[in-house]
């Protein structure tokens, strides 16, 4: 009975699919995996798409949710990639434990994410306007060109960090982590697909409880209207700031996991492209619509993979692709025919699942 | 409905015309052949080994895909003149990975692996060699790369190889050559902070520089990725500080613009780039006649009168609609051949298991001897870094003449 009115509750329902899909995915594909049917760029794919899913999802809470633009978001995985590699090199010794190490990393660069994020929200929060999108984009190339001169490495002294080579002195036997334009160098891989999953289902409970709980009920408010929010007393800037604050950390985490599954990582990857592709499987899979950025994450990341075969014609037809999608999304037309055969399926799916349960209570 | 239907069929009309499009232009090569030899390409003679798979990753869409194309296109050369030959075939395959430095470059990496490659002869950008090279110790897959030079590259692994000098070598033997020309000129230097290469270089060379006591006035004239549009203040800041040398560690389409704004203020010193710079007298709209004088340190040339490098320069051409290759090309070239001796003298064949191919590459390679149109007599230390003679040249009358 319980189960029955938690299912009529739509909001519980759609969340309940959205985990359910990923842990249907993640069980195949653990299964797969384990009968030895998945070849080595499959494999590869399987935790950037975790990442590249979080990011999608926690831009979406900005974007879709908060109604905020934000054009920086590969800023914040950046700087949560190259201190998730810090921060696992320093522990090296500390905490043998890989999965515990990789944690750290994880949360240590969600953190320092989400206080720049922070940082950032401060002054431009408070206006109106389209403000935010101008100051993220700005601070997207900031970081990239600070990471990009930045030399950081470890000797017996301890830690050593400079903005340029003649100043940075390692010792005898020291080690660079961070190496200027050749970005992190000699990384020590700790990402698995588990981690990934982990990640992935930690971003969905997060945004997918943030989204239906007071906050941010008031959070929707603002984006909808700001005025009238504010008349019933609604904080503007605060809980702007708390959906900013959360997308970060949670790029933060996702750009640790990245940074952690390549043995090199430079800070020209983590650039306004990188940005705009991840804005891209938002808007693509629907703003505000949490399980439409998970698929679209995942479609979008593998298509110009899967279009190898098409030698250099690929991206052409990548961008081909996104041009269709967005106009057949946008078409009313095409939504109609979408929502006559999605209720369709629906009705069927609806109809076994109503036969079985008859047919258990009989 | 229909015209749903009438869209995905138009659209699946596109995708296999495209696809069409695509592997015709990839076999171009092999139909640019002579008829006999081709029959030998496509198909081995009944009883041989199955054809070596090497594969190449490089940036073939987007910004850097000059160097990736250009690389290609030489290694394509040398394969279809090597399945020309008989013996030992090459099924030779290139994937894109867009310059990138983390999931891009390994997934190209992965699906050349997925293809069953046994060697790579990639990377061309030093941010996917890097990306790459520590998935290749785990593979015990031989990497050599015709273009990525920092040291960190060849230090990854015993099993990687490089084709092109380091680039604190290159920066250090430009050090050496100015010492030797020009001991008391002033020496301006402007570089690209955000790439490896540049500053690779000019770290090698200010180190360098030092020790022999080089009298270098300007040695922070930086600009970055983002900001290369207009290049006029570190020209400036070089005319101002009274440089007779201007050292451009850089690629030929950034230096083009240094050489014309140089022209425009009326500032004429000894400009002196590396190999990027190869290829500036091929810039489109660039007027060669401002790089006269320039001098710079390429390990190939392509108005050389040798043989080797008259066919292969002819043959590009003839694969390219006219393009004059450049030295990424000729290392690709070059990489191709190295490998293919070291195969032939290992008795490395297509059914050979990449990571025994690996260590009997590693074993070849130790003490190896390889001429090519990059160098003669080039051999490679334990780390897999190269040896041969840096060569300047100086542009005189639109071609390149040796450094007198």
């Amino acid at each position: 009975m319980a189960m029955k009115t938690l299912l009529k509750n739509k909001t519980t329902r759609t969340n309940g699919i959205t985990y359910l899909v990923v842990i249907a995915v993640f069980a195949v594909m653990q299964v797969l995996n384990g009968a030895g049917l998945l070849g080595s760029s499959v494999k590869g794919y399987l935790v950037p798409i975790c990442v590249y899913i979080s990011l999608a999802v926690s831009l979406n809470l900005l974007v879709g949710i908060c109604g905020e633009l934000s054009l920086g978001h590969a800023g914040f995985m950046g700087i949560g990639a190259f201190s998730g590699i810090v921060i696992a090199a320093l522990l090296q010794d500390t905490i043998p434990n890989d999965v515990m190490r990789l944690l750290c990393a994880m949360v240590g660069g969600g953190i320092l994410a989400g206080v720049v994020g922070f940082l950032i929200g401060i002054p431009v929060l408070r206006l109106r306007g389209d403000y935010l999108a101008i100051v993220t984009l700005a601070f997207g190339e900031i970081m990239k060109n600070i990471v990009g001169n930045l030399y950081a490495g470890i000797d017996a002294q301890g830690f050593h960090m400079a903005i340029s080579t003649s100043k940075m002195k390692l010792g005898e036997g020291g080690k660079y982590i961070i190496n200027g334009p050749l970005g992190a160098t000699g990384v020590q891989k700790l990402a698995t697909f588990t981690m990934g999953f982990v990640l992935v289902l930690f971003t969905l409970f997060v945004v997918q409880n943030l989204v239906n709980s007071k906050e941010g009920r008031a959070i929707k408010a603002v984006r909808d209207n700001r005025i009238a929010a504010e008349s019933v007393g609604i904080n503007v800037t605060a809980f702007r700031m708390k959906a900013f604050v959360v997308s970060a950390f949670l790029a933060g985490m996702a750009g640790a996991l990245f940074g952690l599954n390549y043995s090199s990582v430079t800070a020209s990857k983590f650039n306004f492209n990188t940005s705009i592709n991840i804005l891209v499987f938002v808007v693509l899979g629907g703003m505000g619509n949490i399980l439409g950025s998970v698929i679209s994450a995942t479609v979008l990341y593998v298509l110009p993979e899967a279009m190898r075969g098409l030698q250099d014609y690929r991206m052409i037809l990548y961008a081909v692709v996104l041009i269709v999608v967005m106009l057949c999304t946008w078409s009313p037309k095409f939504k109609e025919k979408l929502s006559i055969v999605s209720e369709k399926i629906k009705s069927l799916f609806w109809g076994l699942f109503k036969k079985k349960e008859a047919g258990t209570n009989e | 409905m229909k015209k749903i239907l009438a869209l995905l069929l138009a659209a699946l009309m596109v995708v296999g015309m495209l696809a069409g499009c695509g592997s015709s232009k990839t076999e171009a090569p092999k139909d640019a052949e002579t008829k006999a030899p081709e029959a030998v390409a496509e198909a081995p003679a009944e009883g041989s080994a199955p054809a070596l798979k090497i594969g190449l990753t490089g940036p073939l869409t987007g910004g850097a895909s000059e160097y990736g194309l250009a690389v290609r296109g030489g290694m394509e050369i040398a394969v279809a003149e090597i399945n020309a030959k008989g013996g030992l075939q090459i099924e030779f395959k290139a994937e894109d990975d867009e310059a990138d430095g983390s999931d891009k470059a390994v997934s190209a990496y992965n699906s050349l692996k997925d293809w069953g490659m046994q060697i790579l002869a990639g990377a061309v950008t030093t941010g996917s060699a890097l990306a790459i090279a520590a998935e290749t110790v785990n593979d015990q897959i031989f990497m050599l790369t015709p273009s990525a030079s920092a040291v960190d590259v060849a230090m990854t692994g015993p099993n990687v190889y490089q084709m092109c000098f380091t680039d604190p070598n290159q920066g250090a033997s430009a050090a050496e050559l100015m010492a030797q020309k020009w001991p008391d000129a002033t020496i301006g230097v402007i570089y690209d902070s955000s790439d490896a290469y540049s500053t690779g270089i000019v770290d090698g060379f200010l180190s360098k520089a030092a020790e022999l006591s080089l009298n270098v006035a300007v040695d922070n004239a930086a600009f970055t990725a983002d900001n290369k549009a207009d290049l006029s203040t570190q020209v400036t800041q070089c005319k101002d500080a009274g440089c007779d040398i201007v050292f451009l560690p850089f690629y030929y389409t950034e230096a083009s613009q240094v050489l014309t704004y140089a022209n425009t203020i009326g500032y004429a010193p000894t400009f002196f780039g590396c190999d990027g710079m190869d290829g500036i007298l091929a810039v489109e709209g660039f007027d060669t006649s401002l790089a006269e004088g320039l001098v710079l340190m390429t390990p190939f040339d392509a108005n050389a009168t040798d043989d080797a490098t008259v066919s292969f320069v002819e043959q590009f051409k003839a694969n390219n609609d006219g393009k004059v290759p450049n030295q990424f090309a000729a290392d690709g070239y070059d990489v191709i051949y190295a490998l293919y001796n070291a195969c032939v003298a290992a008795g490395i064949d297509g059914s050979t298991p990449a990571a025994d191919a690996c260590a009997m590459l590693q074993e070849q390679f130790a003490g190896m001897t390889v001429d090519g149109l990059t160098g003669k007599g080039m051999t490679w230390d334990g780390n897999g870094m190269i040896s041969k003679a840096p060569a300047a040249v100086v542009v005189t009358d639109g071609i390149y003449v040796p450094l007198a």
